[in-house]
């Protein structure tokens, strides 16, 4: 069939030339703009606090790149997904800090598509400002994977919902303003539980809630409980209408989230952890040369080579404007299975040295960095787990793509 | 063929299991974890007590005579109650050097106190840039008049901190990665010129960066003959290796029954997760890894007690430790995503046998070290 053009694909696997003015345009102003500070936490797998998160935020908005995929009018830039996707790509490899999704990706396209705009006027631009921090209330002790069984409840009465219930696993709560939750008010936890459920903003400072941590394995504070002990929650609150809560959850989940495969972070991952293995000796050679851990290397990026393909195709096919479904999930799955990837092969890589979670005065820099790479390991467990666990992720693949 | 255990081992098996019951549950732990020491000299004396310190000591130093084979029953109560008492660097490493190498006036020094449980141990050996390799030695001894001066630093000696003796390999000559040129030496922690910098490591125990500034010890201090250690070295450390993949045996059962309990327990979708068949097919495949990983440390044990030769000895524990890592890795990540969320809190036991997992696979030789040393006596053999 060579050289008969009616059996060619046309297939181009490069960016179009503005696509890649684009990218460097963005690469371009990161390497200016991304404070020292910020990045060298980043990059040395160091936490960041509210105070940090906010800057970076503040950087971005006053550029006007904080929220790019919102509408025109609140600030969004009409980028194609392709642009979107290479922003988010250049800012995880230039290791910009990842600002939490909860308020400027999430409730922020909840309030476009069903708030009011008395409550657009009011959340939208604060979120966009970086003035409110957002976390998300999902999760109930009995209500995981099935969230539609959630139990915490929200009463009319008057002008207000009295909410009372626990939620947990609630990333960020302990540094945030808001919070938008699921409750329930109405039906049954049991019976047709997707209806009567509602979705309402709260303000974390109502007298009543209740913030307690709950402490990883890695030790770091990053989820919480979150008590509610008759709430009194304004009636205007509640987004799209009383009992239509699933409505939303179910927007929420099928909206645009191409960037959870984490590419440009991976690929920094990646590169560090070649340079890192690279100075590592093993009986003084490095450790790059042992055969046994550079296969293990190449696998890793060959599956990162073909995730970033399949990640491309799928933005391909949804340029158009068509809604992703499952491919979200996939996307999720080898994700995080790569990044899991990472964390244990830089443990590995530090040898027995990985056993030393600690520091002490004098230390070298790759000292400190070590010191971070097995509570960074156990932290990214996680990643399997949440925002929909991977078995979740396989059982939506299974019903939605394959009809079993 | 017999795999029953004696009746002394049972016996033994049903002190240690008493013991955990009335002095070890795991709030006990979390506090002892939780205490400057890290450890608890008062449960170490406990352990002592029962005969678990004396265990592998022969018996004319106070020992019981046992070998590897023998102290299984108390390395899986210790891997599933996660006992962080200092019982590999003392009994496994610290007192195998002593009784194997030691000379007469050694062994009655010290062997006696250890199975008393009133001296604790460590194995300083681990450098900087050595990973697992037992050769790679840079620290210094020089003769100087009736005794040596050591100069180097050592890394992640376990319970380095609080040891009452330190074991040191030192080069008194040859090179860097020579197998020749090894000896090893009986430091004080104390000693003038030992500098000990302490930390938590990922299992909730405690270890040490050690650095030796012109540490003086006498000619007696030496343990073995000079210049020829490596031979001892790698013996004991296979011991020691082998005892932790018993350890596996007892951290994965917990692991594996602790899993098990939730999948029957948790409730989502109105019924048990326990009762989805892709979630099934997982658990069997832990309960397989489980039983493996008995055979292979069982086989790892024997190997450490009865094989005359090193290279054979070296062929079993390696293949036990290639085995047993793969097992840790696998039980340790199921366990905590079968648990969800849960099973990544501090809260949960699970969680800390996920973090000896991760130790165990990595200790003494991860699974790729050791396939590397299987793999080069496989082409040695051809």
């Amino acid at each position: 069939m060579v050289g008969n053009d009616d059996f060619r694909i046309a297939m181009d696997l490069n960016l179009s030339r503005a696509e890649l003015a684009f990218r460097d345009e963005v690469r371009a102003w990161l390497s200016a703009n991304l404070p020292a500070e910020l990045k060298d936490k980043v990059v040395r797998y160091q936490a960041l606090g509210k105070d940090e998160l906010r800057r970076w935020h503040r950087i971005l908005a006053a550029k006007g790149w904080v929220a790019p995929s919102w509408p025109r009018e609140w600030g969004g830039n009409d980028w194609s997904i392709v642009q979107r996707y290479l922003f988010e790509e250049e800012c995880g490899y230039a290791g910009a800090p990842q600002l939490p999704p909860f308020g400027l990706a999430m409730c922020a396209a909840v309030l476009v598509r069903f708030g009011t705009p008395a409550q657009q006027q009011r959340f939208l631009p604060r979120i966009y400002q970086g003035d409110d921090f957002w976390c998300q209330g999902y999760s109930e002790p009995g209500s995981g994977s099935d969230l539609a069984s959630l139990r915490t409840s929200a009463v009319l009465r008057g002008d207000h919902y009295v909410v009372n219930g626990q939620k947990t696993w609630t990333t960020l709560a302990h540094i945030s303003d808001w919070i938008f939750c699921l409750v329930r008010t109405g039906g049954d936890a049991q019976a047709k539980k997707q209806e009567g459920i509602s979705f309402l903003l709260i303000d974390m400072k109502t007298p009543g809630i209740t913030v307690r941590p709950l402490v990883l394995m890695d030790g770091g504070r990053e989820v919480n409980e979150v008590f509610f002990d008759d709430v009194a929650v304004p009636a205007d609150q509640v987004v799209h209408e009383e009992g239509r809560g699933w409505t939303v959850a179910k927007f929420l989940l099928g909206h645009e989230r191409l960037n959870t495969a984490r590419i440009g972070i991976s690929k920094r991952e990646l590169e560090g952890l070649k340079a890192f293995a690279a100075r590592s000796r093993e009986g003084g050679r490095p450790l790059i040369d042992d055969p046994r851990f550079r296969d293990r290397l190449s696998r890793l990026e060959i599956e990162l080579m073909a995730l970033t393909m399949t990640n491309l195709r799928f933005i391909d096919r949804f340029r158009g404007g068509a809604a992703p479904g499952a491919e979200v999930s996939m996307l999720k799955i080898k994700g995080t299975e790569i990044q899991q990837g990472l964390t244990e092969l830089m443990m590995q890589a530090a040898g027995p040295l990985a056993q030393r979670i600690e520091r002490y005065e004098g230390m070298d820099d790759d000292d400190l960095l070590i010191a971070s790479l097995a509570p960074r390991y156990c932290n990214y467990r996680k990643t399997t787990i949440y925002a929909g666990s991977n078995e979740i992720q396989r059982n939506i693949i299974a019903k939605q793509v394959l009809g079993l | 063929m017999n795999f029953d255990r004696t009746e002394e081992a049972q016996q033994l098996a049903a002190s240690i299991a008493r013991f955990v019951e009335r002095d070890y549950d795991f709030d006990t732990r979390r506090k002892i974890v939780g205490s400057p020491e890290g450890f608890s000299r008062d449960k170490w004396k406990t352990m002592a007590e029962l005969g678990l310190a004396g265990l592998c000591l022969p018996v004319e130093h106070g020992g019981f005579g046992g070998g590897a084979v023998d102290a299984m029953p108390v390395m899986e109560a210790i891997g599933e109650a996660l006992i962080v008492e200092p019982y590999i660097a003392t009994v496994g490493l610290g007192a195998q050097l002593v009784a194997r190498g030691g000379t007469a006036t050694q062994k009655d020094r010290i062997l006696p106190e250890v199975a008393a449980g009133d001296l604790t141990l460590a194995f300083a050996h681990t450098e900087a840039d050595a990973r697992y390799e037992l050769t790679h030695v840079a620290t210094i001894a020089n003769r100087r008049g009736a005794g040596f001066v050591l100069d180097g630093e050592k890394r992640v000696v376990v319970h380095g901190e609080h040891a009452d003796l330190l074991i040191v390999s030192a080069r008194t000559a040859g090179s860097v990665g020579d197998r020749e040129g090894l000896s090893l030496f009986l430091v004080d922690r104390d000693a003038p010129g030992v500098v000990v910098h302490g930390y938590r490591t990922l299992d909730g125990m405690r270890a040490a960066d050690i650095v030796f500034s012109g540490v003086e010890v006498g000619d007696d201090a030496m343990i073995g003959d000079a210049d020829r250690a490596l031979p001892l070295i790698e013996a004991v450390v296979d011991f020691a290796t082998a005892l932790i993949c018993a350890e596996a045996v007892g951290a994965i059962r917990y692991a594996n029954d602790a899993t098990l309990e939730y999948m029957k327990t948790r409730q989502q979708f109105g019924v048990p997760i326990g009762s989805f068949q892709a979630l099934q097919h997982r658990m069997v495949d832990l309960f397989i890894e489980y039983e493996q990983v008995q055979s292979m440390a069982s086989l790892a044990c024997a190997g450490v007690d009865t094989e005359g030769d090193a290279e054979a000895r070296k062929r079993v524990v390696s293949a036990a430790k290639v085995r047993v890592a793969d097992a840790c890795r696998r039980v340790s990540q199921e366990s905590v995503q079968l648990h969800g969320g849960m099973g990544m809190t501090e809260e949960l036991k699970v969680s800390h046998t996920f973090r000896r997992l991760t130790t165990i696979a990595q200790q003494f030789g991860d699974a790729d070290y050791h396939l590397k040393r299987l793999a080069g006596q496989a082409a040695a053999d051809s």
